[in-house]
């Protein structure tokens, strides 16, 4: 146990920075630089302070770590915050990515600088809450919250369409998690608490775990997000600023896939077991659906956030093969789709910033103005390919052995899918960066500057560093995951002698 | 027992009701000696009476007490809700003080009448027996027929009084129609006997409860008797509107509560699904027919429709839990309709009022905190966390799954996602869009209710446990 609540300090520092911003009173150039210079430095303490919990986590053990619990709403439900081998990681990868945010919003946001970096700060709070709650309420109240800041941020901060999407992302994203809340408290009022751990060794019933799966399944779904309920992700990207894209693709997707690690898949075997053809279903039709779609878009960012889907795709197949490979491979898979998304979103912000505009037939011959930038870009498209030596490969590589296991016309289909993701990102490559630079506007385009190699350098050494080496995240979640699958497989055996008892 | 005519009986638990009863007395010949030239020492003076009342409420000892043979019940369930009500009364009075509409033509009978209506409303909670409720029903209805009408040279207003007097008039008499009924199929008027009597549900006492529920829904604009809810909310003077939203709302719910949990606790099911109906109706009615409104009084009349729909669902509930559900949405409710009240009561131009919704235009650039607050309670409104609003939502539902209602659940969270849109589209206009001209500044008093709302809306999720456990042993006092 740490002698101080390394956890919580991580959660709510973020908040500490809105505190110091509240106090900045004007929109004066100088003003909005220091509200700037505020949320780096809150951010990059923020991330110093999750490196404690990095250093002091013990991999070889599936217990919860740097536990705090303190009574809150009374009754059973409690402040109770936790990380295990599977939540770290996103905790980490929340903390990492927000200095690079503000970073990216350097330059680009010039109104309201103050209010944007307030809803970012409370967004970071919110997230890394997300991730450590230890409590049903707890997380909920994270999850959803979340919804508030993005809204102002798509909405206030975003492209002509931004309205539209921020009402879409909103409603969508509240539809799906106000039937995970009646689940909830089901849950509630058969297992007596809203404890996390409690929860996790308490037996549902299969009946009450077919609907609590079910409504989790609703909110996590859209929140991932899976085919046949994808369409707000695109419209939230291509409007979003790109640090809120790169939060979106990075981080709030990944909430999905946790949720389903974290609930659907151990405190409803049964169901994970019964449901789990459908989510192969739906992840094979995400995989090769939108990847053809990404090959018909015009925009740069919707084609990236199309090939986000599929990539979505491949974890929650990952994940419901119940294999470690399967599982272990979901996880790597989120945290390098956030580091290659994220890393995708940011160039686009580059040659946005730039050039505003995203539609691809607007560039061409960037690589001969740009080299660096074709370079970083060329990186990151691999990587988004699965590309081996990058980690996007490790990732893809794992869930496919984890589902070949199980389930091989399922793998195959899937496979299917990397060689359109070729497809479309070559494409993209090619139409943005290679042939003649004809285009009169881009003809005084400038390479990369310092802040955007500050920006891009760290993504693209982590891209490659877990490429060949992903023994870190995998180590970090070995332990969490062999307990998962074990206590999945002790279920599944108990209710299968249950059922030849009866007979 | 030879003496039982001369025993009088115990005026103890009455201390606030007689309090507020004389000061209104005294005020009211202080300002028919002063003239108008006493409303403001007349206002602030009800505020104090109404704070005092309340100090008086919280000191009598924390014990069930009763008084007048059964008829006036001081239990934990009503000392909270008194405090919502005379909460909700003092800071309306409140609000009124720099009103444009009400100092043009400056009326000390204003204040006054908002105090009878207080006794009225503190009668009502504390009912016993069926002819208590009537009477504190009627004390606070007439009272309020007049507020509604107190602009009485403005034509909206008039119309809005009349159409609140003659409606209410109806709801009054189908109440006392379904409280004869009960009397005739129950021999008793106190809800302990009716609640010995009513252990088999016969025709006539369903028939009684049907009319005596129908009563309370238009007390508490439900729907399917909400008609008056808009027309009386835009007609009124906005700080009559706000008055009409919070005090006799809690009033209004609490009389339904008591009435229901405790006369009729042997018959749930039968009333069970009355509640669920007007739950449900009132849930989708207050959703969807907000989404076209331009006139921000008349959304938020929809809007309040639609939360006394999720009270409801905890009251469908029948259990400790539900009404725990309702006393703790009742009161995170007040908080939230009383400070976006303040906001449209200071939506003031040098033309005058204005309260279309596109008139927020802007709102975040030309007064920052004024739309952060507000944002702050219509996403609290809307029931996202983590805002107060959502822990209201929470109970109310908490109690519904564990009575098995998950139907009304299920409808409920939806409506709430519908509900939402429109919340968001007001946070949309001040957010998303270009500024119109900005309004008058912002009298202190509505900054302070407006401040006090938003931070307890806010900050409620810090430390929710007094108010949860006073509204959990509230709750109990009552089963």
């Amino acid at each position: 146990m740490a002698s101080w609540p390394v956890l919580s300090v991580t959660t709510f520092l973020p908040l500490v920075g809105v505190l110091l911003l509240l106090f900045i009173r004007d929109d004066e150039p100088s003003q909005q630089r220091n509200a700037r210079w505020i949320a780096l430095w809150t951010t990059i303490v923020t991330f110093a302070v999750s490196l404690v919990l990095l250093q002091r986590f013990d991999p070889g053990s599936a217990d919860f770590q740097f536990v705090e619990k303190y009574p809150w709403l009374g009754g059973t439900i409690n402040y109770h915050m936790g990380v295990d081998g599977i939540s770290l990681p996103f905790v980490i990868l929340t903390t990492a990515l927000m200095p690079l945010c503000i970073i990216a919003s350097w330059r680009s946001v010039e109104k309201r600088v103050k209010e944007y970096m307030i809803a970012f700060l409370m967004l970071e709070t919110l997230m890394i809450g997300t991730f450590s709650a230890l409590d049903l309420v707890l997380f909920y109240l994270f999850f959803e919250g979340g919804l508030i800041p993005m809204f102002l941020i798509i909405g206030v901060w975003g492209g002509p369409r931004r309205v539209y999407a921020s009402f879409k992302f909103f409603l969508y994203t509240l539809l799906g998690s106000v039937l995970m809340l009646l689940a909830i408290m089901a849950m509630y009022w058969h297992a007596g608490t809203t404890d996390i751990p409690t929860l996790l060794r308490h037996g549902f019933p299969p009946g009450l775990q077919t609907w609590a799966w079910l409504a989790f399944f609703a909110s996590f779904a859209v929140k991932m997000p899976m085919w046949p309920v994808h369409t707000w992700l695109p419209d939230a990207h291509v409007e979003a600023p790109t640090a809120g894209s790169v939060v979106l693709a990075a981080i709030l997707l990944k909430m999905g896939g946790y949720g389903f690690l974290r609930f659907s898949l151990p405190m409803f075997p049964l169901a994970s077991q019964e449901f789990a053809p459908l989510i192969f279903a739906l992840s094979v039709v995400a995989i090769i659906y939108t990847s053809l779609v990404a090959l018909m878009q015009e925009d740069i960012k919707k084609l990236i956030a199309y090939s986000s889907v599929a990539h979505m795709g491949f974890v929650t197949m990952g994940i419901f093969a119940f294999t470690t490979q399967g599982i272990g491979g979901g996880i790597f898979q989120m945290v390098s789709h956030g580091i290659v998304s994220g890393a995708l979103f940011l160039c686009v912000g580059v040659v946005y910033d730039r050039m505003h505009t995203r539609e691809i037939a607007a560039y061409g011959g960037l690589v001969n103005r740009m080299p660096f930038y074709a370079a970083a870009f060329m990186l990151f498209t691999m990587a988004n390919v699965g590309l081996p030596g990058t980690s996007g490969f490790v990732g893809e590589f794992l869930t496919l052995i984890g589902t070949f296991k199980v389930a091989i016309p399922v793998a195959t289909l899937a496979t299917l899918g990397i060689i359109l993701s070729a497809a479309y990102a070559l494409w993209l490559y090619r139409k943005v960066i290679f042939g003649k630079l004809e285009k009169p506007s881009l003809a005084g385009i400038r390479d990369l500057d310092y802040r955007e190699i500050l920006l891009l350098g760290p993504l693209a050494v982590l891209t490659i560093l877990f490429g060949v080496y992903p023994a870190p995240i995998l180590d970090m979640s070995a332990a969490s995951v062999a307990n998962l699958i074990e206590n999945y497989n002790k279920a599944i055996t108990a209710a299968k002698v249950a059922a030849l008892m009866v007979q | 027992m030879m003496n039982a005519a001369v025993t009088f009986p115990s005026l103890m638990p009455v201390w606030p009701e007689l309090l507020l009863a004389a000061g209104a007395m005294v005020l009211l010949m202080f300002g028919a000696f002063r003239g108008e030239r006493a409303t403001g020492t007349i206002n602030v003076l009800t505020i104090i009476l109404l704070v005092v009342a309340g100090f008086v409420l919280v000191s009598l000892p924390d014990e069930k007490l009763v008084t007048f043979g059964g008829s006036f019940v001081l239990d934990g369930f009503a000392r909270f809700l008194k405090l919502l009500a005379l909460t909700g009364s003092a800071v309306a009075v409140l609000m009124s003080i720099n009103y444009a509409d009400l100092r043009k033509q400056p009326r000390f009978e204003y204040p006054i009448l908002i105090l009878l209506s207080t006794v009225g409303m503190l009668m009502l909670i504390s009912a016993g027996d069926l002819i208590a409720l009537y009477l504190g029903l009627e004390l606070m209805s007439l009272s309020l027929y007049v507020v509604a009408a107190i602009n009485r040279d403005n034509v909206a207003a008039t119309e809005a009084g009349l159409k609140y007097f003659v409606l209410g008039a109806l709801s009054s008499g189908m109440l006392l129609y379904g409280a004869s009924l009960v009397y005739g199929f129950t021999g008793t008027i106190s809800f302990a006997g009716i609640a010995k009597e009513a252990t088999t549900p016969s025709l006539g006492l369903i028939f009684g409860i049907v009319f005596l529920f129908a009563g309370f829904c238009f007390k508490i604009s439900a729907v399917p008797f909400h008609m008056w809810t808009p027309d009386v909310y835009q007609g009124a003077p906005t700080p009559v509107t706000a008055f009409f939203a919070s005090a006799p709302k809690v009033a209004a719910m609490a009389m339904f509560a008591r009435v229901a949990v405790s006369a009729f606790p042997e018959i749930v099911p039968q009333w069970q699904q009355i509640v669920v109906f007007v739950s449900i109706a009132s849930m989708a009615l207050g959703s969807f027919a907000a989404i076209g409104q331009r006139n921000i009084k008349r959304l938020m009349a929809y809007s309040s429709i639609g939360h006394m729909g999720f009270a409801l669902v905890g009251l469908a509930a029948g259990t400790a839990e539900g009404v725990q559900g309702v006393l703790v949405y009742m009161a995170i409710y007040l908080t939230m309709t009383l400070g976006t009240f303040a906001v449209i009561i200071s939506m003031k131009r040098e033309g005058g009022q204005v309260e279309n919704i596109s008139d927020l235009a802007g709102l975040s650039r030309t007064n920052p905190a004024m739309a952060l607050f507000l944002a702050i309670l219509l996403f609290s409104l809307a029931g996202i966390p983590p805002l107060a609003g959502f822990f209201a939502k929470f109970y109310v539902f908490l109690a519904a799954i564990q009575a098995g209602l998950y139907a009304l659940a299920v409808i409920g969270v939806i409506a709430s996602v519908v509900g939402a849109y429109y919340y968001l589209a007001i946070v949309k206009v001040m957010y998303f869009d270009e500024p119109s001209p900005g309004f008058e500044r912002m009298p202190l008093e509505l900054k302070l209710v407006l401040g006090v709302a938003g931070l307890f809306n806010l900050f409620f999720i810090v430390y929710p446990s007094p108010l949860v456990g006073a509204a959990t042993a509230a709750a109990r006092s009552l089963f």
